[in-house]
């Protein structure tokens, strides 16, 4: 009797989660819906426990133990820094849930029809997502080489895997009691994940990070066709789209599609009509960099991967308060593809203590770069190349990009004239406007700031 | 085809939704919303009680239903707890009221 309660609390935990996305379209109410998201994941705990086909708890509460003493430490010790590693882990596990829940389903009855069909796109899903999420756990985490890694007839092995995982699922479709080929469908899925990710580099990760979160979803969304369960057909499928949404924003940002990220295998063209010859730039110091940025009215703070890599985000902190303390109006513009992930920027800035707004998309902040005095681009390289706009070649070509060159004065702090993830050159750099400074993020902006005040007390 | 005829209306609808209720989320919370749809896609773990904690369970069942619950856990108490964490930090003025 107390189970036939379990449909109304499915009903109610599929409510918060839509509410819970809902509510963080704003910074105001977003903390609220982590509030209801993990009220609706307690009404669908409580719920599934109590149906009458659960009788054996013990393993059950043990795995509930086991997994928030992983996952407390994680969330509690992880620093912000490591969020894109830690959002690939995460998929991973999720995956690969799904993919042991549709093995468990496999062996228990060996389904027929559709159930078969929703079994086998979520193990495949599931498999596939979890070595693509370790691989990119890997390469995120830097314990793997960033570099894509390419060779010919890469695309061919790729499918060929595919078509070998899919032939299988087909026929465990056709025929579920050969239970051989079951493994070697899993292996083969989980092999394509790897292959998967390998020609894919560092700075497209953002696009297949959202991806594989799309995926993961999707597999807990086949995994309640498999079950009839409309509460994770309904979560999966919130999941997925979110996922694929995101996927479709980041692609769209670097003017490129899917098949192109997934299969272009960006950044291996190096040298293509890169001139070698070191072409004069204009460089300054602390001091000059000061200076200028003290005679501004109006500066533009573009950030980038160098930023995150050089910890540099506490220190922009500071110099966002030094010089709004003096009447300058400081923004810092964030391009949707900066970072390794979607919104990497933002994070990092708001740990700084950055308010957040001042953090301002690329749409609204491209037509304020004009009366922009000064741009001060740190660790950001192919967000405002201007060959995006003007070099029809150019790998980059059709990107927007944020229109940093518009500005009256343009500062990039940058360790050296080493190429950017793109492998080309940038305009920006040669320009009469542009000052190079060079050096470490961190240490450089460390002087600017004490060049600043030391001047300002002196004033 | 009853039963699924349901289900795909119901993935249809929650598709379409999905669709409608991220286009809203402003760009600066993209991380925070990664790992709170990373927390809810940890519904799995309701398939994975319902496999572990059946009476007629096979080891093998039972072994691969205690990870999958596992792995979910781990996913729903980070999630929650991180994006929480990311949130706490998105403050609108900063902390200098001069």
């Amino acid at each position: 009797m107390m189970e036939s309660v379990y449909p109304l609390l499915y009903i109610l935990a599929a409510a918060s989660f839509i509410l819970a996305i809902k509510w963080m379209n704003s910074p105001v109410t977003a903390r609220r819906g982590v509030f209801i998201g993990e009220i609706g994941m307690l009404l669908a705990v409580v719920g599934t426990l109590l149906r009458h086909e659960v009788v054996n708890y013990e393993w059950i509460l043990i795995a509930f133990f086991l997994g928030s003493a992983i996952g407390v430490p994680i969330a509690v010790y992880m620093p912000m820094t490591a969020v894109p590693q830690r959002t690939a882990f995460s998929h991973a596990c999720g995956a690969l849930a799904a993919a042991l829940i549709g093995a468990a389903e496999y062996y228990k009855a060996k389904p027929h029809g559709i159930v078969m069909i929703a079994l086998v796109i979520e193990t495949l899903l599931g498999f596939l997502t979890f070595t693509a999420s370790m691989m990119a756990f890997g390469k995120l985490a830097e314990k793997l080489p960033q570099r894509p890694i390419t060779y010919r007839g890469q695309n061919f092995v790729n499918l060929g895997v595919f078509t070998l995982a899919a032939a299988c699922g087909v026929g465990l479709v056709i025929s579920p009691e050969q239970a051989w080929l079951f493994p070697v469908f899993s292996v083969l899925a989980l092999i394509f994940g790897v292959l998967l990710i390998v020609p894919i580099g560092g700075a497209d990760m953002p696009t297949v990070i959202a991806l594989l979160n799309s995926y993961a979803g999707l597999s807990a969304c086949a995994m309640g066709f498999v079950l009839d369960n409309r509460l994770l057909i309904t979560a999966g499928a919130l999941d997925g789209s979110s996922g694929f949404i995101l996927a479709v924003i980041m692609c769209k940002a670097m003017n490129r599609s899917f098949s192109n990220v997934l299969f272009g295998a960006f950044g291996t063209i190096q040298t293509s009509t890169s001139k070698t010859e070191a072409r004069p730039v204009r460089s300054a110091s602390a001091e000059e960099a000061a200076e200028i940025l003290d005679a501004a009215r109006k500066v533009v703070i573009v950030p980038g991967y160098g930023m995150a890599v050089a910890q540099a985000q506490h220190k922009l902190r500071e110099l966002h308060d030094i010089l709004s303390k003096r009447g300058i109006e400081v923004s810092f513009a964030i391009h949707p593809v900066a970072g390794r992930m979607p919104g990497h920027m933002n994070v990092l800035l708001a740990e700084a203590d950055v308010p957040y707004d001042r953090l301002i998309e690329m749409e609204e902040i491209n037509p304020e770069f004009p009366r922009t005095d000064v741009v001060l681009v740190v660790g950001a390289n192919d967000v405002v190349n201007p060959a995006a706009r003007l070099d029809k070649n150019s790998p980059i070509a059709g990107m927007p990009i944020l229109n940093a060159s518009e500005a009256q004065t343009v500062m990039v702090i940058k360790r050296s004239m080493s190429p950017g993830f793109a492998g080309i050159d940038n305009e920006l750099y040669y320009l009469e406007k542009t000052l190079m400074l060079f050096g470490d993020a961190k240490s450089f902006l460390t002087g600017i700031n004490k060049e600043l005040t030391t001047a300002g007390a002196n004033n | 085809m009853n039963r699924y005829e349901i289900a795909l209306w119901v993935f249809m609808l929650a598709g379409f939704l999905g669709f409608e209720l991220i286009k809203r989320v402003s760009p600066l919370l993209h991380t925070p919303l990664m790992s709170l749809t990373n927390a809810i896609s940890a519904i799995a773990v309701v398939g994975a009680i319902l496999i572990t904690g059946e009476k007629e369970a096979t080891t093998l069942t039972r072994v691969l239903g205690f990870s999958a619950v596992t792995l979910s856990t781990i996913n729903v108490v980070s999630g929650y707890m991180i994006t929480d964490r990311m949130l706490k930090m998105f403050k609108k003025r900063g902390p200098e009221k001069k």
